[in-house]
């Protein structure tokens, strides 16, 4: 989810016959639901592949600490403080989780990290939208957690064994991370009129960038079709807003706020709603930097790995010294 | 950031699993036997400058929510364990956590799994 | 003076407020994701204590407030912090150096509350001090590693051992609110515990090849509320804003 755009480098899915005797071995044990584990034999795409989708989603968890963190010494109660402090704490365990997963695969993250700070590897638009009020830490938590899980739960059945795990652990953890939104939802929907109207405006400037989080439509890639064969994409990005979609709605009315979409309406015969598409042209812009808040995400990551070298360098340092007395002594 | 699209890993090759440079924090493998006795479980890795400092950064990253009672912190070559007295101070102030735990949240059943 | 008892819970409130919230102002930015994840812990509980100290000061002030109307809507005057932990976060090694500071007498002082004869501050004693344990274990290491790194990382340990060395002597004055509670076996005599804490981190110094500053020269004012530093005001603007822009809501 966090990982959007992801482009596979095949032509298109080669069918079995088609495959030489390791390829063929390698996509009918994924057919078969059996996982691949870091030793095993990998086509290079895959391998290459995957170092993109979970390095994106990694660098997404890193990044995404930022907009929530944004308000933490802000946060209007001491228990408030503390759930949200829990919260983006835990954002930093799934990317560190995420990274090694990624590292499995022949990548350090040294190298990931680099190429965050560089801008060669991209992180999910969601996070270059500014959080303007108290009511945006309830909208993250329930949009944007409620559609990073839409996407993340069938990821725990991925084939390569280390990102399932890793998924697995996440997945598990974050089950509170939605409910802690929408709790912050029912209590500004509930307050005062000036709550309400944070809450309404929070669910309007959140509702299309959590549409977009599932990227375009990919009915037609050929890209999806052959990370959707390796199973490191469970679902099209179409199926997973539908159902977003389907199970945010209510929950919005239960709150007695709107959706800002005119052309929203519940279809019977396919038992979904129908409803608009984002801008994707303001998606394409994010992208490509020119979202409000990219200049000032990456500049925020890229001070604090600049600020922290001499600590990580200080501390390897002294490990060093240890080591070398250790020795003399023994 | 010029291109909407990720570009190809290619400059890289395949380098062994957890072998760090000179600059970087070697990698750990992290195991935590669990509360009720049994046997250590692989949980993840973690980046350290040493094995002290992986234990303690295994019980701040993998033992958020109480879930361990002894670590071992596994480089390469060597195996490191936090000693068992170390369980009070170390584990239990995550019991009152509570709201780490989705149920600390009512949602009405109205709206839905969540 | 008001009661005794209510300003010294908030005293120990405030100290766990403010630099609970110093220290969650990383999240996010730390120098490595393990020590991110680490510092927040640290803030956790932190914050954690803050409720209990602070909410068992208003119920000892029985005036209708709570932990949050105590942590949200008093101004600096009334806050009652050392003036060390509202020392603004500088660089990791100065927070680092803060926090060694304060948890090499927050430990030795809780451990000394656990006999308090209130069974309420002896408990939240108890609790705390298994937190500040791993506190104080993970700020020595981090203090001693970098003391010890490179000449960089060394360089700037000294100098923030030396910019917050005047900080640490208001921890052991004592007064009248310490007297009161002393007198009646609440709460231990500050002075008392100035010769361990010099002895651990004289021995931690060493280890980190740091040079303890000669002058002991102490700014106070922190705890008694008589004169803050500047940056307390702002930290409380921050902190507060929505409480105090919005009064009559409730989160």
């Amino acid at each position: 989810m966090y990982a959007q755009m992801i482009k596979s480098t095949g032509k298109g899915v080669k069918s079995l016959d088609e495959m030489d005797p390791q390829e063929r071995a390698f996509q009918e044990r994924i057919d078969a639901g059996g996982k691949i584990e870091p030793k095993d034999w990998m086509p290079e795409g895959y391998r290459k592949n995957l170092i993109r989708q979970i390095g994106q989603h990694a660098h997404s968890e890193i990044v995404g600490q930022l907009p929530e963190g944004n308000w933490i010494t802000r946060a209007p109660t001491l228990e408030r403080k503390a759930i949200l402090l829990a919260k983006v704490q835990d954002e930093a365990g799934h990317g560190l989780y995420l990274y090694c997963a990624a590292e499995t695969l022949g990548v350090t993250r040294d190298q990931m990290t680099r190429d965050l700070l560089s801008g060669k590897m991209k992180y999910s638009s969601i996070f270059n939208y500014p959080t303007l009020t108290w009511a945006d830490m309830g909208a993250v938590g329930w949009l944007v957690d409620g559609a990073a899980i839409m996407n993340q739960v069938p990821l725990q059945r991925t084939s390569y064994g280390p990102y399932a795990r890793a998924m697995v652990r996440i997945c598990k953890e974050e089950s509170f991370h939605q409910r802690q939104g929408y709790d912050i939802m029912m209590k500004m929907a509930k307050g005062t009129p000036a709550q309400r109207k944070m809450a309404q405006d929070a669910l309007n400037r959140f509702w299309y960038p959590s549409l977009m989080m599932f990227g375009p439509s990919d009915k037609e890639s050929v890209h999806s079709a052959q990370s959707m064969a390796w199973k490191i994409k469970m679902n099209t990005n179409d199926e997973l807003r539908q159902k977003f979609v389907d199970q945010t709605v209510p929950q919005a009315e239960y709150l007695g706020l709107t959706v800002p979409d005119e052309h929203l309406k519940w279809n019977e015969e396919k038992g979904g709603y129908d409803f608009s598409e984002p801008d994707w042209e303001e998606f394409f812009d994010v992208l490509k930097g020119n979202g409000p808040c990219n200049t000032e995400r990456l500049e925020a990551r890229n001070k604090a790995w600049d600020n922290g070298r001499w600590v990580r360098e200080g501390l390897l340092a002294h490990a060093a010294k240890k080591r070398i007395a250790k020795l003399a002594a023994e | 950031m010029s291109s909407p699209e990720s570009s190809p890993y290619r400059e890289t090759h395949a380098e062994k699993h957890g072998k760090a440079r000179a600059t970087e924090w070697p990698l750990w493998e992290i195991f935590i036997r669990g509360q009720h006795g049994l046997s250590h479980r692989h949980v993840g890795s973690l980046h350290a400058a040493d094995a002290e400092m992986a234990i303690k950064n295994a019980r701040d990253v993998y033992t958020r929510r109480n879930e361990g009672v002894s670590i071992w912190a596994i480089p390469a070559e060597a195996i490191a364990a936090s000693s068992p007295e170390d369980k009070g101070p170390m584990y239990d102030p995550a019991n009152d956590k509570v709201y780490r735990h989705p149920t600390f949240f009512d949602i009405p059943d109205e709206v839905g799994a969540m | 003076m008001s009661d005794p008892l209510f300003e010294y819970l908030c005293r120990m409130g405030d100290n766990t407020l403010v630099l609970g919230h110093r220290v969650s102002e990383w999240c996010g930015v730390a120098p490595v994701l393990e020590e991110d994840i680490a510092l927040a812990n640290t803030a956790l509980d932190l914050i954690g204590q803050t409720q209990l100290w602070l909410g068992l000061a208003a119920e000892v002030e029985d005036a209708g407030r709570d932990a949050d109307a105590l942590a949200f809507r008093r101004d600096v005057w009334d806050f009652r912090n050392l003036l060390l932990v509202e020392q603004p976060n500088g660089d990791f090694g100065r927070t680092m150096m803060r926090q060694f500071l304060f948890d090499a007498w927050h430990l030795p002082y809780l451990t000394a509350l656990m006999d308090s004869k209130d069974a309420r501050i002896a408990a939240i004693a108890e609790k705390s001090a298994k937190e500040v344990t791993y506190h104080l274990e993970r700020s020595t290491d981090t203090v001693i590693g970098l003391g010890d790194g490179t000449e960089e990382s060394h360089n700037r340990m000294q100098a923030a051992l030396d910019r917050l060395w005047p900080y640490v002597g208001e921890m052991f004055v004592g007064d009248a609110v310490d007297s009161s509670l002393q007198e009646r076996g609440l709460a231990p005599d500050p002075a008392s515990l100035r010769p361990g804490y010099d002895e651990l981190v004289g021995d931690v110094f060493t280890a980190a090849t740091l040079k303890r500053p000669e002058d002991d020269f102490a700014h106070k004012g922190g705890k008694t509320g008589a004169r803050h530093s500047e940056h307390l005001g702002h930290m409380l603007t921050q902190m507060q804003w929505l409480q105090r822009a919005y009064p009559d809501a409730t989160w």
